[in-house]
């Protein structure tokens, strides 16, 4: 415990940490104001002013920033500085439609990288280690982060990106690497690449992987611990705020901690925008404090998830995030309860089920209905009509605990859930036939 | 003492029989024995045929939910009174009889009886005992 790569600032009494983020956030507020016409327009219309903006309880008072104004905005609507200033573009992957398109002046590059050297620190990195990147490299911003932070760090940078898995391997075998940064399917990959090679965790000497830019369970990190003989640790990060090393997870293993000095959260009720009291569930916002190119005010993530601030085991005194448990816009309400996909698939997962789904909710008189359809595998499958039943209702009892509501559960033969393009069709809402 | 059953998990829906057991056709896999067990939304197709490891990696790698099961195949005679009396030994030796069927015998005066039982060993010694007949793999074809 205690590698910290700023203590000062990663340990910091909470009201120094407000004091420095209300002393950031009045200028980021007047920054964007004066320099971004999409802002002034958006603020002007709101009736709020940046002299409204007086210390961070004054926050609420902005507008919100959704993905959709960046859309609109694209590719230099939200820029606050000349493009002579900038240094570097990242981009998003597009898969929800259109890029955004993210620049950085090298002092943003800085702040960026300083995130990631503390997420190294955090798991325990030092100048001693060798660090694996197999985050792609190029517009996305996995492999750029963590080399940058890695630089930071001053440890020995394997810029590998993804793919070429042997290759992968044979470095890590070769120079020894002892931290690994990817994504945690691509760990998943590698681990069992590993076994197919019939390499044993024992013969290499990670100690530690840095795994995010997609949804994992405890269950994937168990696996991947296992696999590949190492502690597995969570980073989160979205393009739009700079990428990976908005929040990272600490050797608590117990949520992410959120780099405040550079980045407000706030969880609001995704329907009203209120704002929601430590500890609720809600969907997560953000503001930069020291964004040059692109200031980022209030900017909605759509991520579903919980902060809290607590003592943790590693002395950090910045705020925690939960692993993002859905995006607001797949949220279900089913009798009144919040319900969101992933976590159906969380339970399928850690029951051994396939992620092969299909929720259909529906109306029974006044009531809403809940059924969910799975696939049973080979070896899930037992003979008896009673076996299969009983899976059913343990499952169904499994959902309850994580949902809060009973589904009735389905287990069907493999192929049966409807696919269009090559994906299942998750959800099917059948009640808005009815309204 | 037992033969090796194939269980396959269908829909219950429409042509999902037929489909499988195309499918069964195609590849030359013969049918010794058929049963269905079926609920309101899966049915459980159970099959003995005579290379049923082959059966099941054929069935498994076109996708389909595959498990063997080691099942108890008793001759009885083929007269009044047969079954009864096969179901009373077991009855008596405590065993839980999870499903049963018939199927074809290559013995005269003979039938062949499916059971899947809660203790293959413990029905095959009470059947043995009382001079029932329970038969390997190699017996049945």
């Amino acid at each position: 415990m205690g590698n910290y790569y700023q203590q000062d600032i990663e340990t910091m009494a909470p009201e120094g940490l407000r004091a420095i983020q209300s002393e950031r956030l009045l200028k980021q507020v007047r920054h964007a104001y004066d320099n971004v016409a999409y802002y002034r327009e958006m603020m002007d219309k709101k009736g709020v002013s940046p002299d409204d903006i007086k210390s961070l309880d004054d926050l609420h008072k902005l507008p919100f920033l959704t993905k959709a104004d960046l859309r609109e905005a694209y590719p230099y609507g939200l820029l606050a500085k000349p493009l002579s200033e900038c240094v570097r573009i990242q981009s998003t992957s597009g898969t929800t439609g259109k890029r955004v398109v993210v620049f950085y002046t090298a002092h943003d590059v800085d702040i960026w990288e300083q995130c990631c050297a503390r997420a190294i620190m955090a798991v325990g990195g030092t100048k001693e280690d060798v660090v694996q990147v197999c985050y792609g490299y190029g517009l996305f911003t996995g492999g750029a982060g963590l080399h940058g932070g890695s630089h930071k760090v001053g440890s020995l940078t394997l810029p590998m990106s993804s793919g070429n898995t042997e290759r992968q391997i044979q470095f890590m075998q070769d120079l020894g690497s002892t931290i690994i940064c990817c994504t945690p399917s691509y760990a998943a990959y590698i681990g069992e690449t590993l076994k197919e090679m019939g390499i044993s965790p024992d013969d290499i000497q990670l100690k530690a992987g840095i795994f995010g830019a997609e949804p994992w369970t405890e269950e994937m990190r168990r696996d991947v611990e296992k696999s590949l003989g190492l502690k597995a640790y969570d980073i989160y990060g979205l393009t739009e705020m700079c990428g990976p090393g908005v929040a990272f997870e600490c050797e608590a293993q117990g949520g992410m901690h959120i780099n405040e000095d550079y980045f407000i959260p706030e969880i609001i009720d995704p329907d009203t925008g209120e704002v929601l009291p430590e500890g609720a569930k809600g969907e997560l916002v953000f503001t930069t404090l020291d964004k040059e190119a692109f200031p980022l005010l209030r900017y909605r993530t759509r991520d579903i998830c919980v902060l809290h601030r607590e003592k943790c085991a590693c002395g950090r005194t910045l705020i925690k995030m939960a692993k993002p448990m859905g995006r607001s816009d797949d949220m279900l309400i089913i009798r009144g309860v919040n319900v969101f996909p992933s976590q159906i698939e969380t339970v399928l997962l850690e029951q051994g089920y396939t992620p092969n789904y299909r929720i259909e909710v529906d109306r029974a008189g006044n009531n809403d209905t809940l059924d969910i359809y799975v696939e049973l595998t080979s070896e899930q499958f037992s003979d008896t009509v009673r076996a299969i039943e009983q899976k059913e209702k343990q499952l169904a009892a499994a959902m309850k605990t994580m949902l809060g509501i009973n589904p009735k559960m389905h287990l069907v033969p493999p192929k049966s859930i409807a696919r269009s393009e090559g994906k299942a069709v998750r959800v099917v809402d059948k009640r808005k036939l009815h309204d | 003492m037992s033969v090796k059953q194939i269980s396959v998990f269908i829909e219950n829906k429409k042509g999902a029989l037929a489909e499988v057991t195309k499918f069964i056709a195609e590849n030359k896999i013969n049918l010794n024995a058929l049963s269905i067990a079926d609920t309101r939304d899966f049915g459980i197709l159970r099959i003995i045929t005579d290379n049923p490891d082959n059966a099941r990696d054929i069935l498994r790698g076109e996708g389909y939910t595959v498990t063997a099961t080691a099942v108890l195949a008793v001759a009885i005679d083929h007269t009044p009174g047969a079954m009864a009396s096969v179901l009373a030994i077991l009855n008596d030796a405590d065993i839980v009889i999870e499903y049963t069927y018939a199927f074809m015998s290559n013995t005269p005066d003979k039938a062949y009886m499916i059971f899947r039982v809660d203790n293959n060993d413990k029905a095959t010694a009470a059947l043995t005992a009382q001079g029932v007949a329970v038969l390997n793999q190699e017996d049945i074809f």
